[in-house]
């Protein structure tokens, strides 16, 4: 399992903090990318409406990085602190 | 060189400029303090009546420290000092302090820019505004990316 976040402007969209998904074996984030696209229509065009960034285990990673069980992802806007 | 002070707080309460100087000029060897507080700005336009700020806890502590720590090592500060509030923040409170200590002014001068251009791109933190005609997440500005670019950051 991978645990997912989603945060702000994402998190409110897609009416979803946190959800779990089963992977049995290495993949890349954009693989990851793609079955959380394939959830809804809904999801389909909240992904592709809105600009991203996404962090593996708490660091900002490409879309190329490989994901390992037990990992945790994020997908948020860019940010916006200070 | 001594190990640096590295102090980074993430939370809802207000901060005391005047503490967090304190603690910066205690800094052995010290010989400049440069502090820099950021405030929620309301210029009138939008009639904002208060600010959201949502993070990822856990990350937002790690990427301030790693900024921190990249500080010391680029700028030779001896210390620096983060603190970045979240929760409801009202016009005129203070968001953000950024705190440094170093021997000279170049570099406590040059390591406050350095930690804020980053933080303003890199660490996990989102405002939306409430407004008096409704609410919006506030988008990231092309000119915080063109800011951090200056470091070379990736």
């Amino acid at each position: 399992m991978i645990k997912i976040l989603f945060f702000a402007a994402l998190r409110e969209r897609l009416q979803c903090r946190e959800l779990q998904l089963a992977i049995t074996q290495p993949c890349q984030m954009q693989d990851v990318l793609k079955q959380l696209q394939q959830q809804s229509e809904k999801w389909q065009q909240v992904f592709s409406e809105q600009q991203l960034l996404c962090a593996l285990n708490q660091q900002i990673c490409s879309l190329n990085t490989l994901v390992h069980p037990g990992d945790e992802l994020a997908f948020f806007p860019p940010v916006t602190g200070g | 060189m001594d190990k640096p002070l590295i102090k980074i707080t993430v939370q809802t309460e207000d901060f005391s400029l005047a503490d967090e100087y304190q603690l910066l000029a205690n800094t052995p060897g010290c010989g400049a303090v440069l502090t820099f507080s950021g405030l929620v700005r309301d210029d009138g336009s939008t009639q904002l009546q208060s600010l959201e700020l949502e993070h990822y806890p856990g990350m937002t502590e790690q990427a301030l420290t790693d900024i921190a720590l990249l500080a010391v090592a680029r700028f030779k500060v001896k210390a620096v000092t983060l603190i970045h509030r979240i929760g409801t923040l009202t016009p005129q409170q203070q968001i953000v302090l950024v705190g440094v200590a170093s021997s000279h002014r170049r570099e406590a001068f040059q390591a406050g820019e350095f930690i804020m251009d980053y933080l303003k791109t890199k660490a996990p933190l989102w405002k939306k505004q409430h407004l008096a005609t409704g609410s919006d997440w506030v988008d990231a500005k092309h000119t915080d990316a063109e800011c951090a670019k200056r470091w070379d950051l990736s």
